[in-house]
């Protein structure tokens, strides 16, 4: 039993992390740019904007999760023929959801998100001029 | 001093606050991101073979009236070994299934068929995820039920486990 735990303890000390990542090169879009300045701009500011599914507190842009990699070059690739970055939100959105956005969209689950600011603001506002009006009406005294 | 309990409205909120941070992480979020692309045909792909020997995988050869399993994986992918089991079992039960293969090797493929079995009839090469993400897949393994029009009909994420199979071969027989 104790030849058995120490035995344990060893291969645990000595296992080589597993590997799980692939032995291929990134995508070609994934760590070039386009050719085109304005469509490269273009595609910048879209992968920006769209969340990594592998690092998920990352934009595509920033993460360097194959996965990543190879959206960019789907992102890329579909600039480049044409498509607008208003499609390739879309085209994403449909397949991963809302989630993989970060603009989202006005809606029920977020409508407390957009017109929070609106609400704070308004209540400032009033608690403000409430203590104004108290100032005031005391300066008056 | 009228209204005493209004001094204790900060706390409360400063309570439900804490609560709420503390519901949260008790229990963490789900990070698994599901695919919207459910009840909607395969997307439109021409994938080269894998490796040699195996033939590679159109979405038109989908849907020819058979429900079938699509296995997304890699040679990679250390779960997708502990998966090859339950594929095997499925495939003894007379369920087709086919493969996709991503950002894979042809000689890592074999390897990989090799040392876990093939229940595959036919793999494609998705060497630049290219599929993978216009099926609103976030990982390996992945396993998508499709009907016989070619419709995909369930998604399932991570490692089929030998409890989930009884149910996805009721699942298939069910859309005959």
């Amino acid at each position: 039993m104790k030849a058995r735990l120490l035995i344990a303890a060893m291969m645990t000390l000595t296992s080589l992390p597993l590997e799980a990542q692939d032995r291929l090169p990134p995508a070609p879009y994934a760590y070039q740019q386009l050719n085109d300045p304005a469509k490269e701009a273009k595609a910048k500011a879209l992968m920006e904007t769209l969340r990594c599914l592998v690092c998920q507190g990352q934009s595509i842009a920033d993460s360097d999760a194959p996965l990543a990699g190879d959206m960019r070059h789907e992102v890329r690739t579909k600039i480049a023929a044409g498509e607008s970055p208003d499609t390739i939100r879309k085209w994403l959105v449909a397949r991963y959801g809302n989630w993989v956005s970060y603009d989202p969209p006005f809606d029920g689950a977020t409508a407390l998100l957009w017109l929070g600011p609106l609400l704070f603001l308004g209540v400032g506002g009033w608690l403000a001029f409430g203590r104004f009006r108290r100032a005031g009406g005391e300066d008056e005294r | 001093m009228r209204n005493r309990w209004i001094l204790f409205v900060p706390l409360a909120i400063m309570a439900l606050l804490f609560g709420a941070f503390v519901y949260r992480l008790v229990t963490p979020a789900e990070t698994l991101i599901q695919s919207q692309w459910i009840n909607k045909p395969m997307p439109l792909f021409d994938l080269p073979p894998a490796t040699a020997g195996v033939e590679g995988l159109k979405s038109s050869q989908l849907a020819d009236g058979r429900p079938r399993l699509v296995n997304v994986f890699a040679s990679w992918c250390i779960p997708c070994r502990a998966e090859a089991a339950q594929l095997e079992a499925l495939k003894r039960a007379g369920v087709p299934i086919d493969g996709i293969a991503i950002r894979d090797r042809p000689e890592d493929v074999a390897a990989f068929l090799n040392e876990f079995g093939n229940p595959f009839d036919r793999i494609g090469s998705d060497q630049q995820s290219s599929v993978q993400i216009a099926l609103g897949s976030s990982g390996v393994p992945e396993t998508f039920l499709i009907d016989g029009k070619g419709i995909i009909r369930e998604q399932i994420q991570g490692v089929i486990l030998a409890g989930d199979v009884p149910r996805i071969i009721a699942k298939l027989e069910a859309m005959k």
